[in-house]
């Protein structure tokens, strides 16, 4: 099966790759986008889906700053 | 004499000048990323660089190496262990101590000599230290900013487990001017400055030499005991 892993910056936590891309927009005219966060897309394939989520909290992620979740394309 | 094990992965750049920092005050020798023995190693040190890359997140594949399971078992025993830099990312990585470390909230590389305050001296490598003393000493990372939740970081403070924080201008956007912390016990600590970029007065400061001596002095009274 192909996997889709979305992983976040927790909300809350200062993301100062967001808050860049987020300063750079008005000089390219793009106003009125804020909240910009930045995160990470993991593309994967497994035989087996059942410990998507445990490999996220073991590698892909880090559970005490980063957010995950799973999109299991069919 | 203390025998000082300095680990190496694909990466790592700062593992000479630990050696280096360490052959002052005892024996060094390298052990390799693939290597499982610490047979012989007193204490462990994990040096600065960009190990495997630092993909995905700095440190966060070096925590599955054979050398860092090693590690973990040498650390569980009471082994001192000193994370530098990326060091101390890789021991946050693999829950050896608290937090992690963040990209710069100025989002730039720092590269410059700061002052530290000692703060606990309960670890090897800061027992003869006094505490409230300042060390000169530089930092040269991107990802350097201290994170942990509030209550985790009241629990730090209480169990006296921050043992450098930033003296002056907090470089990196640090929750509460943290430089460095230790584990529960004390025997595993890590840092983001580079002592070991500090021990000769040649290159600005020899400062960062009090570590090592501390923890081969810790190993001097260990063997005085034994024998």
């Amino acid at each position: 099966m192909k996997a889709r892993v979305l992983i976040r910056p927790k909300e809350g936590l200062l993301d100062p790759q967001g808050k860049a891309v987020e300063r750079a927009l008005p000089a390219l005219g793009f106003d009125g986008i804020s909240h910009v966060r930045v995160g990470r897309l993991v593309e994967l394939e497994a035989e087996d889906g059942a410990r998507l989520e445990e490999l996220c909290e073991k590698l892909l992620a880090n559970p005490l700053i980063e957010d995950f979740e799973v999109l299991r394309d069919q | 004499m203390t025998t000082f094990g300095v680990l190496q992965f694909p990466g790592s750049c700062d593992e000479r000048d630990a050696l280096l920092a360490c052959e002052r005050v005892g024996d060094a020798r390298l052990v390799w990323h693939r290597d499982s023995s610490l047979d012989g190693i007193d204490v462990v040190v994990i040096p600065g660089g960009f190990s495997y890359g630092d993909y995905l997140r700095a440190g966060a594949i070096a925590r599955f190496s054979p050398a860092m399971e090693a590690v973990a078992d040498f650390a569980a025993a009471g082994g001192p262990v000193l994370g530098i830099c990326n060091g101390f990312q890789v021991l946050c990585e693999a829950g050896m101590l608290p937090g992690a470390l963040l990209p710069n909230a100025g989002l730039r590389f720092v590269c410059r000599q700061v002052e530290l305050e000692v703060v606990g001296t309960r670890t090897p490598f800061t027992s003869s230290l006094d505490e409230g003393s300042r060390l000169s000493i530089p930092v040269k990372h991107m990802s350097g900013r201290y994170f942990a939740p509030p209550k985790t970081l009241d629990e730090l403070e209480a169990n006296d487990q921050v043992v450098f924080r930033y003296a002056g201008a907090n470089p990196n956007g640090s929750e509460r001017d943290i430089a460095g912390v230790c584990n529960a016990e004390g025997n595993v600590c890590g840092l983001m400055p580079h002592p070991e970029h500090a021990v000769d007065a040649l290159t600005g400061s020899a400062d960062g030499l009090q570590l090592f001596e501390a923890v081969a002095r810790t190993g001097e009274l260990r063997y005085s005991v034994a024998s």
